[in-house]
């Protein structure tokens, strides 16, 4: 394997990541913002954008901080929201599995989000080396993972200062929208999307993460079941 | 809820969600996977994202949980323009574009 082109896969990957910084940053801020106005000293805000390092499950265990709930309580539900990562990590064995164990442990880190879902998007299509789909990847967190730390702290700062907030709320259901809508290559997929949505919406009123679960394992039947039915058909 | 108490949300909660992300990855290595689940995984991304924004889209926290229109048309917008044009930064300005108009036309900015 020639180093140049493992070299190339990670700027490839810095270049598909990039967007996602304009995602990243308001979400960040915002959560430095809601965290600094609910108590939290900058030391904690910085110890969950570094630590945790999960923006939705962050927002849930603030929310459960605010509110006086115990640990445990707080500690399941915000892992809870985190679980879908699990589904990441299986997902991601086939095409990163066979790199070395500190790298995989590396990589595990930057598993969140956007890295992972533009990474599974481009090893779906693209032939390439387990080291070039693992310089990739990293490409992918490079330009989002600083973004992301800095401005929590950035956010942390302003505080209530911060003016209200413009939507910041929207950049993310439009970012992970614009992810999925390119991924609609077959009536499978489609239907485990239609799936998705429906169970989810339907299961809203369960504690946060839960009802995502279910709906994403309903999700993947789903679109199991019609990939088999259209072999049949062909 | 004491300093103490919020440090150790944060540190198990980063220990725990580091744990969830290794799993698969760090356990399974090369070793092969039946086929019939890596069919399931294949489906990841797109059983999982729907779900998770549907809600956000539907009953959007910022307007307490109230449908707003703006909101509506921008996630319409980057949906089609995601699927007609198979370009995930085009969706995302279309949208964000989208919302800015819809606000500024429902008078919330």
């Amino acid at each position: 394997m020639p180093p140049a082109t493992v070299k190339s896969a990670y700027l490839a990957g810095i270049r598909d990541g990039a967007p996602f910084i304009f995602m990243v940053v308001p979400f960040a801020l915002l959560f430095g913002v809601v965290a600094t106005e609910a108590g939290l000293t900058i030391g904690q805000v910085m110890g969950f954008t570094v630590l945790v390092i999960a923006g939705a499950s962050q927002f849930a265990a603030l929310q459960m901080i605010v509110e006086q709930a115990g640990i445990i309580l707080i500690l399941l539900a915000a892992l809870a929201v985190n679980l879908r990562m699990a589904m990441y990590s299986a997902s991601l064995v086939p095409y990163l599995g066979a790199a070395p164990l500190w790298q995989r442990a590396f990589a595990a880190y930057f598993l969140f989000d956007q890295p992972y879902i533009v990474s599974i998007a481009k090893f779906e299509i693209a032939q390439m080396t387990v080291r070039e789909r693992m310089a990739y990847y990293f490409g992918t967190a490079t330009p989002i993972t600083p973004f992301w730390i800095s401005m929590s702290y950035v956010g942390a700062l302003l505080g209530a200062s911060f003016p209200p907030e413009y939507a910041l709320d929207f950049a993310l259901p439009i970012a992970f929208i614009a992810m999925v809508a390119p991924m609609m290559r077959t009536l499978a997929h489609v239907m485990a999307a239609f799936t998705s949505v429906i169970v989810s919406l339907a299961l809203v009123s369960l504690p946060s993460g839960f009802g995502l679960l279910i709906a994403a394992v309903c999700a993947m039947v789903a679109g199991v079941i019609v990939e088999i039915w259209q072999e049949k058909r062909a | 809820m004491t300093d103490a108490q919020i440090w150790t949300v944060i540190l198990l909660l980063g220990a725990g969600t580091y744990l969830i992300r290794f799993s698969f990855l760090g356990l399974i290595g090369n070793r092969p996977m039946p086929e019939i689940v890596l069919r399931f995984l294949r489906y990841t991304p797109v059983a999982v994202l729907p779900g998770m924004v549907a809600p956000l889209v539907l009953w959007p926290a910022a307007t307490n949980g109230d449908p707003d229109p703006a909101r509506l048309m921008a996630a319409l917008v980057t949906v089609l323009v995601g699927l007609w044009r198979k370009n995930v930064l085009l969706a995302i300005l279309a949208g964000g574009v989208t919302l800015a108009i819809g606000l500024f036309a429902t008078g919330q900015v």
